[in-house]
């Protein structure tokens, strides 16, 4: 059961700078699991405290969006790719609900 | 310190995309070889927020930009939005949500009709960084709509051999 995990730039501190990693994991959550064994602290940049995904994340299996897939209990198979991607945002919009919205 | 340099044609290209968009926001990047921090291929991208107040990259023209850049390897060397009733700086939202370490974020002001401010930062963890706009290939009318919101001593315009 592997899973071809895109790591963006951001992420890549926990990956030892790599671009592309290896996971295992029969859903979305699973597979963050086995990531964060690998890479302590990388599934904690990706889940609310609540335990949901955060909003300024996107996550797709292969082509799309998690969001669609049922987010963290996005079913996945063997040679699936994930790409995660952080939210391109941001405004002049007020700080207060900025603030709410960053889970931050 | 760092700066941008883009060439008059791209820069155009988003002040251009920002007045089309005003008053709701526009948003977009400019791709480049990677590791080369030039700003080569301009990518105009929809706003989904469609708002006055903010700006969200459709999720699925992200990945397929993304994917797009990653097969050419490229990057997103520029990112840029505009705030079209305030000054060309980041705002606390730009920055709590910026997550883009290596890019330059450009800023464009569509406040006043005449003048376009134009403004370029680098935003890691929370710490904004501004930077000189350096614009080549451009001809002296082109720059002067053009407020950079450096001080003159900073702001370099290079323009063609002749002018």
């Amino acid at each position: 059961m592997a899973i071809d995990v895109r790591v963006p730039t951001i992420l890549r501190s926990y990956t030892g700078g790599a671009k592309a990693v290896t996971g295992a994991g029969d859903t979305l959550a699973d597979l963050l699991t086995d990531l964060d064994r690998q890479f302590p602290g990388f599934r904690e940049r990706l889940i609310t405290k609540e335990g949901a995904l955060h909003r300024f994340v996107n996550v797709y299996v292969n082509d799309e969006d998690v969001r669609f897939l049922g987010a963290l209990d996005a079913k996945l198979d063997d040679g699936d790719s994930v790409t995660i991607l952080p939210a391109v945002a941001g405004g002049a919009f007020a700080f207060a609900a900025a603030a709410a919205l960053s889970g931050r | 310190m760092g700066v941008l340099t883009i060439d008059a044609a791209i820069l155009e290209g988003i002040v251009a995309h920002a007045r089309r968009d005003h008053p709701d926001e526009a948003c977009g990047i400019v791709a480049g070889a990677e590791g080369s921090d030039v700003p080569s291929r301009l990518v105009p991208m929809e706003n989904s927020a469609r708002s006055m107040t903010f700006y969200h990259f459709d999720s699925m023209e992200h990945f397929r930009v993304w994917r797009e850049m990653d097969d050419r390897d490229e990057e997103p060397v520029v990112i840029y939005h505009s705030h079209t009733a305030t000054e060309a700086y980041p705002s606390r939202t730009d920055i709590s949500l910026a997550q883009e370490p290596g890019a330059h974020y450009l800023l464009v002001s569509t406040a006043d009709p005449e003048v376009t401010e134009v403004r370029s930062f680098r935003i890691l963890d929370g710490v904004v960084t501004e930077e000189p706009v350096r614009v080549v290939n451009a001809s002296e009318d082109a720059v002067q709509k053009y407020l950079f919101g450096q001080s003159p001593t900073t702001v370099d315009y290079e323009c063609r051999a002749g002018n």
